[in-house]
Order: structure tokens, then sequence, then C-alpha cells
């Protein structure tokens, strides 16, 4: 069987003595879209921030591609390949939209802190980042700050930020939180388009969002995963239901 | 990787060497030169040539500076301590090439002062860049406090409370030039200062300083696309370090004495205060500072010992109204200027420019009286605004006293119609901003 992409080993997290994630595995496959649902504070930003060394482990392993990446600095994890959005829109606010996709490839690019390139000359860095801004669609917010665009704009550019760069396996939390039916179509066709051969794990809320883009879903309830599965297995799984999908599905 | 991208460059700058973009892109920097050339031309007095020679130190100081502050987010209190370091450095190599122990021609000094500067920066930056915000801010507190002390302490180096001093004029000449007079040394400030400009902006378009913006704007972000924030924040430190230090030899050569008072919290306070009114937001923002700030301290303080105090207000001001400061104050005016609405606000401004002038005027005066009656209280005659009168009658304290309540009263009235004015000319059908 081929390398897991992204690969979590019995991974446990205390805060103040609260085991908040309580042994957590999850392997998620190459290429395959991944979604993570729970109710809320079931742990999945969490999840998050110790996968991308956001906060430390208690205990456990995150393997990418194979390759440990254990409580590794952000930074660090990012140079690996693995990129992240955030819940709560997390962009460069008082920079243009342009600045912030071409500062998310600057790493990439392998300009490193480099103090003797002059951005403005650098034709591949700049036609990719126009090439990402025109598929985000926010050509004619180019030279906006990105502090100043509606919200929906705001999260584009968040997966703009996020997949900028090239890394193989995506991480989003929430995309499609607080957006109306039609943000909602616009960003899951995004999602779709730039996450295209790539591995994605996604958490959301918005189960239609979920059964439409997942190849394979892990809920997560408590700090544990409690079932992984295609999206048909999961909706039939008792455990499931009686914990989490029978009320998320009725709300819906 | 690293190669693709560096043939790419020698590719881009050819091209920009042959195609017109590199023309234009110079052009302002040509007509700085040009301006900076003719300056002492047109203004001749020694005076002014001091000044001017102030102006250029302090812009070198205050624009190092925002490429902390404005550039990369970083409130320092102790920057001064840089500059200082730098001359102090370069007022012993001064001293050294006098003894001709060293060749070294004067213009080249303000190199030395920058690499002074960039190694003191590299020795701080490496733990106080740490954190931004307070951590960083207090440890700028304290360093600026630590080096003041040690001036007073390490006499062999910082010449006790006297300080050092040297000759500019023992240095070998350059090209026959012994930077003897104030206009000699005003074209070496003024060289320096262009290229000192220059290269910073240059820095503001590298990836580092792209990245410094977004350390700036969302550290924790810059950190998830790849980049260190620390790391970052330590090359703007050091950059600013060096800028700092040709600062420094730049005082050093103009003033030939360093003391304590030039690297201490008061200094560093001065380069804040500077740099915010001219506006921390734009790249040229600290140029007008330094300027505004130079003369308020020369020209001000020749008339009057309370140009500090007015300074002061004038930050206060700048802090509470427009925190974007003087260059935004330009800036705000480009929107009704690109809708061709200049005009709307033209009558509404001249309508209160006379009862904002009065206010100004009448506050002015009751604060020199005020200070006349405390410290000078035996001389019954003083002058202010070219005009001579008694401090012992009733009448001047009255008309001052009229022209701050009446034109504040009619200035109250007419700013909502400013406002209104203002509202009008930036309206745009339907654009968010």
């Amino acid at each position: 069987m081929a390398v897991e992409a992204l690969k979590l080993d019995n991974v446990k997290k205390n805060f103040a003595g609260t085991e908040i994630i309580r042994g957590l595995n999850l392997s998620v496959a190459q290429n395959e879209r991944h979604a993570v649902i729970g109710p809320n504070g079931a742990g999945k930003s969490t999840c998050y921030n110790l996968i991308t060394g956001r906060y430390e482990l208690s205990s456990g392993r995150v393997y990418l591609k194979g390759e440990d990446i254990t409580n590794l600095q952000p930074y660090e994890v990012k140079r690996k390949g693995l990129s992240r959005s955030f819940q709560i829109t997390n962009i460069f606010p008082k920079m243009s939209v342009f600045e912030n996709v071409r500062c998310s490839l600057l790493w990439a690019m392998g300009y490193k802190y480099s103090f003797w390139h002059m951005v403005g000359g650098q034709s591949k860095l700049n036609e990719d980042a126009e090439k990402i801004i025109e598929e985000l669609n926010l050509k004619d917010r180019r030279n906006t700050l990105a502090g100043v665009l509606s919200y929906a704009e705001q999260r584009a550019l968040e997966i703009g930020i996020t997949i900028a760069g090239g890394s193989e396996v995506i991480l989003l939390d929430e995309p499609t939180a607080g957006m109306s039916v039609s943000e909602t179509e616009y960003i899951v066709g995004l999602i779709r388009k730039v996450t295209e051969g790539k591995t994605l794990l996604v958490v959301e809320h918005d189960m239609g969002v979920v059964f439409d883009l997942a190849d394979r879903i892990s809920v997560l309830v408590y700090g544990e995963i409690i079932a992984t599965g295609t999206p048909t297995e999961v909706k039939e799984n008792q455990a499931v239901q009686e914990a989490y999908l029978g009320a998320a599905m009725e709300e819906h | 990787m690293a190669c693709l991208v560096r043939g790419s460059l020698k590719r881009k700058i050819m091209n920009n060497i042959i195609q017109k973009s590199a023309l234009s892109a110079y052009v302002p920097w040509v007509v700085s030169a040009i301006v900076l050339s003719i300056l002492p031309f047109i203004f001749t007095g020694g005076g002014a040539i001091t000044i001017m020679n102030q102006i250029g130190i302090t812009i070198v100081l205050a624009m190092s500076y925002n490429m902390l502050l404005g550039q990369g987010g970083m409130l320092s209190f102790g920057h001064a301590v840089y500059m200082g370091i730098g001359g102090f450095v370069a007022v012993h190599v001064m001293n050294i090439v006098e003894n001709e122990s060293l060749w070294l021609p004067l213009p080249l000094l303000p190199l030395v002062g920058g690499l002074v500067g960039l190694g003191f920066a590299t020795i701080i930056g490496s733990f106080s860049t740490r954190k931004a915000g307070t951590v960083f801010a207090m440890i700028s507190l304290g360093i600026g406090e630590l080096i003041a002390a040690c001036c007073i302490i390490i006499t062999v180096f910082f010449g006790g409370e006297e300080g050092i001093s040297g000759d500019r004029t023992m240095a070998p000449p350059t090209f026959g030039i012994e930077f003897i007079t104030q206009k000699e040394v005003y074209f070496l400030i003024a060289f320096w200062v262009l290229i000192s400009v220059f290269c910073m902006y240059l820095f503001t378009q590298t990836p580092v300083g792209k990245m410094a913006n977004a350390v700036r704007d969302n550290p924790e972000r810059a950190e998830f696309v790849g980049y260190s924030m620390r790391w970052v924040r330590f090359v703007s430190f050091c950059a600013a370090g060096f800028f700092a230090g040709i600062a420094g030899a730049l005082f050093a050569i103009n003033y030939e004495i360093l003391t304590e008072q030039n690297l201490n919290l008061n200094m560093s306070f001065q380069v804040l205060l500077a740099t915010y009114i001219g506006g921390v937001g734009f790249f040229l923002g600290p140029i007008f500072g330094a300027i505004l700030f130079t003369l308020l301290q020369t020209v001000i303080g020749l008339q009057t010992d309370l140009w500090a105090l007015y300074t002061g207000i004038v930050f206060i001001l700048m802090v509470m109204f427009l925190p974007a400061g003087l260059t935004g104050l330009f800036a705000m005016h480009l929107i009704p200027m690109q809708l061709g609405r200049l005009g709307m606000l033209v009558r509404p401004y001249a309508k209160i420019f006379i009862p904002g002038l009065a206010f100004l005027i009448g506050s002015i005066a009751l604060i020199e009286l005020i200070n006349h009656a405390r410290h000078h209280g035996e001389e019954q005659f003083m002058t202010l605004f070219w005009i001579e009168f008694d401090t012992k009658s009733f009448l001047p304290w009255i008309v001052f006293t009229l022209m701050v309540v009446v034109g504040f009263y009619i200035s109250r009235i007419i700013a909502r119609e400013v406002t209104e004015a203002w509202g009008e000319a930036t309206f745009v059908e339907g654009e968010r901003r």
C-alpha cells in the first residue's frame, strides 16, 4: 500500500489536565479528499493546530508522506508541503490581494530571506501570483487591500494563500462557514478546482458540502474518531447517527 | 530552483536596462538628486545649511526607524542606540585617521558607522526579535537605558558626560575637498541620504521586505506560508541598525562630537516622534516628519524655549486625529483629486482657515504669555509675531483669550461644513472603502 499523505498515530492533547484529543488515529491517502466532521467542541480545530505545529502534542506522532513532522514549527510544516487555512479569516489585511498571494508564494519558490532579489522583476513569481488570483476570481480586486474585501472574497483569498506555493497536502478549516448558498457554491467550486491532484483534509459543518466534496469522511466526537468511511458508510453507521449525524441531518 | 531564480533575475535586469521602465523608475531619484544639489544654492545662509544637514541626518534615522515601526510592526524605544554607537565609533575612527594610523577618506566613514550599527543590531536582534509587541518594546527600552548608563560608566569609549570629539578636516582630502565648510558637509550628507533612502526603498521590494509587511500584518499567518516571523524581524532589525549607524556617522561628521544625549531614550523618543508625525504607513512619510520635526526643533526652537511643548502637542493631535501622519493627510486628498472634486473642498477650507488661524495664534500667544509671566515677569514688554506689547496690561490677555474662544467656536461650526463637503467629495456610489 502506498504511503499515506497524512497519518496521525494515537495523538493526544491535554489542556490544563483536561484531555481534549484522546488518542486520535487518522490516515489520509494520497490525492484523497477527506472530510472531518463532528459536533462543536469535538476538537477538529485543535486537531489541525496539532498537525500544523500551532500547538504541541501531549503524545503521539504525526507523519506527512511517511516523514515524522511531530511538533515541528508551523513554517517547517509548511516547507515540508502541508498548508492550511483557518476558520477565522487569517489574511494580511493591510496588503493588497496581489501582495497577499505573492507573499504566500515566496518561500515555495525558493526566495527565502533574500534581500538581493527585487520581487517586481521576478516574472515567474508574478505570473504565478496573477494565475492564482484569476483562479480565485479576484482579478478585479487585485489591488484592493485584503482587509476591505467582502467576507466571501476574504474566504476565497484565504484559500488562495493556502494553496499558493503548491503544497501537496491542504487542510481547510470550515471554508464555507457563515456563507450564503451562492457563496458556498462559489467556494466549493473553487476548492474542487484548486485541490485537483492534491490531498485535501477539510473540516466542515455544512453536510451538503461534505457529502458533495469528500471521498471519505471521519467523524470526530469528543477527541476520538468514532467512524471512518465513504459518505454512504458513514451515513449508515449506527454510532455516528446516535452521536452526531442524526441531529445534524435534521437541521439541514 | 535558486539558480532558476537568479537566471531570470539577470534576464529581468537586462530587460529593465533596455526597456523604458528603467528610465521611468529612476525619474524620482534623479529629480531628488537634482533638488538636493540645488538646495544649498537657494538657501544659502549658514544657518539654513546647518538646518538642512540636521534634516538630512534625521531623514536617514527616521527612515531606518520606520523599517521597524512602519514596515515591520516593531515598536522600538531605543533606536537612537544604533545611531549613537555608529556615531561614537565614527568619531573614534576619525581620530585614528587623524593620527594617520588608518587611511580613510571622510565620505566612506558613514559606511563604517553603518557596519557598526549592523553589528550591534545583529547582537541585540538575535534575542530581541523573538517576540514583537510589548516584549520587543520593553527590551528596546531596556537596551536604551543600559547603553545610556554605559555612557557614563565606560568613559574610555563614550567619554563620560563630555562625550568624545574629533576633527573631520584631518582626514585625507577627497578630490581636494577637506570638508571644512558646512556646504561641503552638506553634499556629503545629501549623497548619503539619497543612497540610504534608495537602498531602503529597494529593501521594501525584496522578498524579505515584503514578508516584513506580512509579519507586521499577521505574524502567525506568515509562519503558515513558510516564514519564521523571528527571522524576518531579525533581518529587518539588522537592516534598520545598519542605516541608523549611517545616520550616526553622518552626525559625527557634521557635529564632530557625540555625547550620551545622542543615544539616550530622549533621543529615541524624538526619532519616534519625527517618524510618527510624518506617517508610519508610508515609505516616504518619515522624510516629511524629519523635515517638520527638525524645523520645529531648530526654527521654532530659536523663537521660543517651549518648542518641545509644541512638538508634544502636535504629536498628540496627530495620534488622536491623524494617525496616518502628514503623509496620510496628503494621501487622503488623492481620492477627491482622482474624482476631480478637489475644488469642492476649497471653499470650506478657505472658510475655516481664518478662525482656525485665529485660534492657533491665540493659543500660542496665551501659552507664551503665561510662560513670559512665569519666567520673565520682571520684563514688562515682550515681542510675539513681530509685535511688541505690554504684558502688564490686560489688553493682550483679553485679545488672545477672545481669539482662542471665538476662533474655536467658529471653527467648530465650520468644521461641520468641512466634514460634509469631505463626505460629498469622496462619495462614490456603490463603492466599498
